[in-house]
């Protein structure tokens, strides 16, 4: 299990209408690639964030698939569109089965 | 020694009404220093031999030297002008002419300017906190206090950055100038991490000037030292703060850029929009503004040698013309300010004995500013294989350092060309291969024919080794000829080398201070002979 | 300058190449080279394990970014759902060496177009 996972994300606190926001997250996370060796010579096993799925009251911003070129703390910035008020669901897929989310609600005016 | 004599020499030549004349034209001044490198006194500085040009920059401005230069610019040889801007006949000249710049000489141009100009900002291009024991000394304190004393009114930085994030943020808060750039941004949230631009209203113009600090801090110097923020070029991000600007309604833009030339001169050919490029970084001091499109670039030079004053007249939104003169900062010429000189004096009191202390002779001129090892670099090299008893040594191609004439070496001397925040001299062995690996990716990073690849440097100098060089070569094939000098072998791909050097990028370095080094070797050698004209690095042009 | 030699990667896995990656996520259709996919890059890389990429393609959509020179070439695919602001992102990713870096953006109307940036991971040191 990886140690020390922790989501943040950068989401406005409110918005007009259909109005597109930039949206920015991180999570801290060593993204071992399983392309380095320890000092023992041994392969260090690959442990990444494999997935990242962004979701809207239930409906699709971004489903993103990560491999293990994703630098340590993978950070992603994108836009979403905001037809109403309501949450944005994080939810990121660690290769060991350990799932984290976060959420951020947003108040259309 | 030479003082009265070259006083009295230089004062036949010239006098201070003759550097500091100028017709006044438009109804806005920009001043412009850059690169001092905290070189608060005057000094001897030998402008370059050797400043090659690649691809389209070739036999472009600032890649001409000498005599070439000389006819260029319509100098006469071993007048005033071709002592400061040019190398030949140094030596002879610069006891004729006598040392340049000198931040109270500064202080005298900057208030005449501003006396016959009051509507003119004072802008610093920065690697202003950086290069002597004082700097050093007072982590950049000296420098804050004399451009605050200068009236300065905004600055860029590269050099800066190596006092580390916290004092960087120190010394800010000590300023009454924003250190503007539009480039540094946030290394996490990717956000704009400094103020990307200021808003001067002079005379009833409304002038932006926008900072573009050193792009490639976190590769030429220790990224560990800055970690929380990230640089570049950013052209898109350049077009973008200069479209904000101009939708603001600005009569003049101004971009105070440590870019180096060639980049400036690329940049201000993509980048629309930009009247003024204030250029530094690559230390050319260039006599007449280069033009790109509508774009002028202002190239000021290094260690306090010249001022840039250029007049603009600026009418309805648009620079309709300008006027601009390089002064030359003849130390013996123009007259001290006593305020200034106060300052400076209280600044260096306490390490007065220390910087004075001579520890040695040169029998030779001793330099740095070239492509390839300069004459300081060479006994740079010889202290650190003496001293750490290693087979071959590297030191950093970096432009600054002021140059010696014949004659005693003190501490400060020293401190010119070696001071730094990470100044251990290491050492480890090399493959004959990894040593070619380095040279060829700092070849590259200098001799790249895309200007948004060079990082503005010169060549790594090198210590025990000869090599020939190609600058017009693929990366990966400019390099050819290794030899080990010490028995004449060729550098053998895989065996490993005894190397040390200094200015290491790489966090925990470890090993004695690089002027320690020196002082120490020239201590023991005393004199330093002048060194022959025979050079191990052959250049294929 | 810095003087250490980066550890060289161990030997890739038996892995797909660059084109095969490109090729599985084409799904037969041809890949051109050209307008539509804007790939910004920086020139030299900072640090070659965090180099910021972004890539804006718009009415894509998928996206499928590649390091032609790492030992396993895929880094990321990006599917925009339909509350998606656009079709731009960005990351950071590593990168081994000097390379191309390809952003491959799939279009409703089966169209596949690929950008390319060079990006240079240098040891450093040095400068004026
Ligand atoms: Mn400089
Ligand atoms: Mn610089």
């Amino acid at each position: 299990m990886a140690d020390n996972v922790k989501p943040r994300v950068r989401v406005p606190k409110t918005a007009s209408k259909d109005e597109v926001i930039t949206i920015k997250t991180l999570i801290s996370h060593q993204m071992e690639s399983g392309q380095r060796k320890d000092k023992d010579g041994k392969v260090i096993p690959r442990s990444i964030i494999n997935r990242m799925t962004v979701e809207f009251n239930g409906q699709s911003v971004l489903d993103m698939t990560l491999e293990p070129a994703i630098s340590t703390n993978p950070y992603v910035e994108f836009q979403a569109k905001v037809p109403e008020s309501g949450e944005f669901k994080f939810t990121w897929y660690d290769d060991d089965g350990s799932v984290y989310e976060d959420v951020q609600k947003i108040e259309v005016a | 020694g030479f003082g009265n004599v070259t006083r009295a020499l230089a004062q036949q030549a010239l006098t201070q009404d003759q550097l500091l004349q100028f017709d006044g034209f438009g109804n806005l001044t920009l001043i412009h220093i850059t690169d001092c490198h905290a070189h608060l006194k005057p000094v001897w500085f030998r402008e370059p031999d050797t400043n090659i040009g690649v691809g389209e920059a070739a036999g472009r401005v600032p890649h001409v030297v000498g005599e070439a230069f000389q006819k260029l610019f319509g100098i006469a040889p071993r007048s005033p002008e071709a002592y400061a801007l040019t190398y030949p006949d140094f030596v002879d000249l610069a006891k004729t002419y006598g040392r340049m710049g000198g931040f109270d000489r500064v202080a005298t141009v900057v208030k005449a300017i501003r006396a016959a100009r009051p509507d003119s900002i004072l802008l610093d291009g920065g690697d202003t906190w950086h290069g002597s024991y004082t700097s050093l000394e007072t982590r950049g304190e000296d420098m804050v206090r004399v451009f605050k004393a200068l009236g300065s009114e905004a600055m860029t930085a590269h050099w800066e950055f190596t006092f580390g994030t916290e004092r960087v943020k120190e010394l800010v808060e000590m300023m009454d100038q924003p250190l503007l750039g539009a480039n540094i941004f946030d290394a996490e949230w990717d956000e704009p991490a400094f103020e990307p631009y200021k808003i001067f209203e002079k005379g009833g113009l409304r002038v932006a000037v926008i900072g573009q600090a050193f792009p490639y801090l976190p590769i030429a110097n220790p990224k560990w030292m800055f970690p929380e923020y990230s640089f570049g070029i950013r052209e898109e991000r350049m077009q973008a703060v200069v479209d904000e600007v101009r939708a603001d309604g600005v009569d003049l833009v101004v971009m105070l850029s440590h870019n180096g030339f060639d980049v400036d001169h690329k940049m201000a050919g993509r980048v629309k929009g930009i009247d003024v490029i204030l250029s530094g970084h690559t230390h050319d001091a260039v006599p007449e503004p280069v033009l790109v499109g509508k774009t002028i670039i202002i190239a000021s030079g290094s260690h306090g040698k010249f001022v840039s004053r250029v007049d603009l007249d600026v009418q309805g939104g648009k620079m309709a013309g300008f006027r601009h003169k390089l002064i030359q900062i003849f130390s013996d010429v123009i007259a001290p300010d006593a305020d200034m000189t106060a300052l400076i004096d209280e600044i260096r009191a306490p390490y007065a004995d220390k910087l004075s202390e001579v520890v040695g002779e040169t029998e030779g001129l001793l330099y740095r500013r070239g492509n390839f090892n300069g004459t300081w670099d060479d006994l740079i090299c010889d202290a650190i294989m003496a001293e750490r008893d290693a087979e071959i040594a590297l030191s950093p191609g970096v432009r600054w350092g002021a140059s010696l004439i014949p004659g005693p070496i003190t501490r400060e001397d020293i401190h010119s060309v070696t001071s730094i925040t990470y100044g251990q001299v290491y050492r480890n062995e090399m493959s004959g291969e990894t040593l070619k690996t380095v040279m060829e990716d700092v070849a590259d990073n200098i001799f790249n024919a895309d200007p948004y690849y060079q990082q503005g440097g010169d060549m790594v100098r090198v210590g025990g080794l000869g090599y020939t060089i190609d600058p017009n070569a693929e990366m990966g094939n400019r390099i050819s000829g290794m030899t080990l000098l010490r028995d004449n072998s060729p550098i053998d791909p895989a065996r490993n080398y005894v190397v040390a050097g200094w200015a290491s990028v790489n966090e925990g370095t470890e090993g004695p201070q690089i002027w320690d080094v020196v002082e120490s070797h020239i201590r023991k050698l005393g004199k330093i002979p002048a060194l022959g004209e025979t050079s191990p690095i052959t250049v294929k042009q | 300058l810095r003087v250490l030699a980066q550890a060289a990667a161990p030997a890739a896995q038996p892995e797909m190449t660059a084109d095969q990656w490109v090729a599985e996520f084409a799904g037969g259709a041809e890949v051109t080279d050209g307008d539509g996919v804007t790939l910004t890059a920086p020139e030299i890389a900072e640090n070659g394990n965090t180099v910021p990429i972004s890539v804006d393609a718009p009415g894509a959509t998928e996206i499928l970014l590649v390091a032609s020179g790492n030992p396993v070439p895929g880094v990321a695919k990006f599917t925009f759902g339909p509350l998606a602001g656009n079709q731009a992102v960005s990351t950071r990713v590593r990168l081994a060496k000097t390379q191309d870096v390809m952003a491959i953006a799939k279009f409703t109307d089966g169209k596949v177009v690929r950008a390319k940036s060079n990006v240079k991971v240098t040891i450093g040191g040095c400068g004026g």
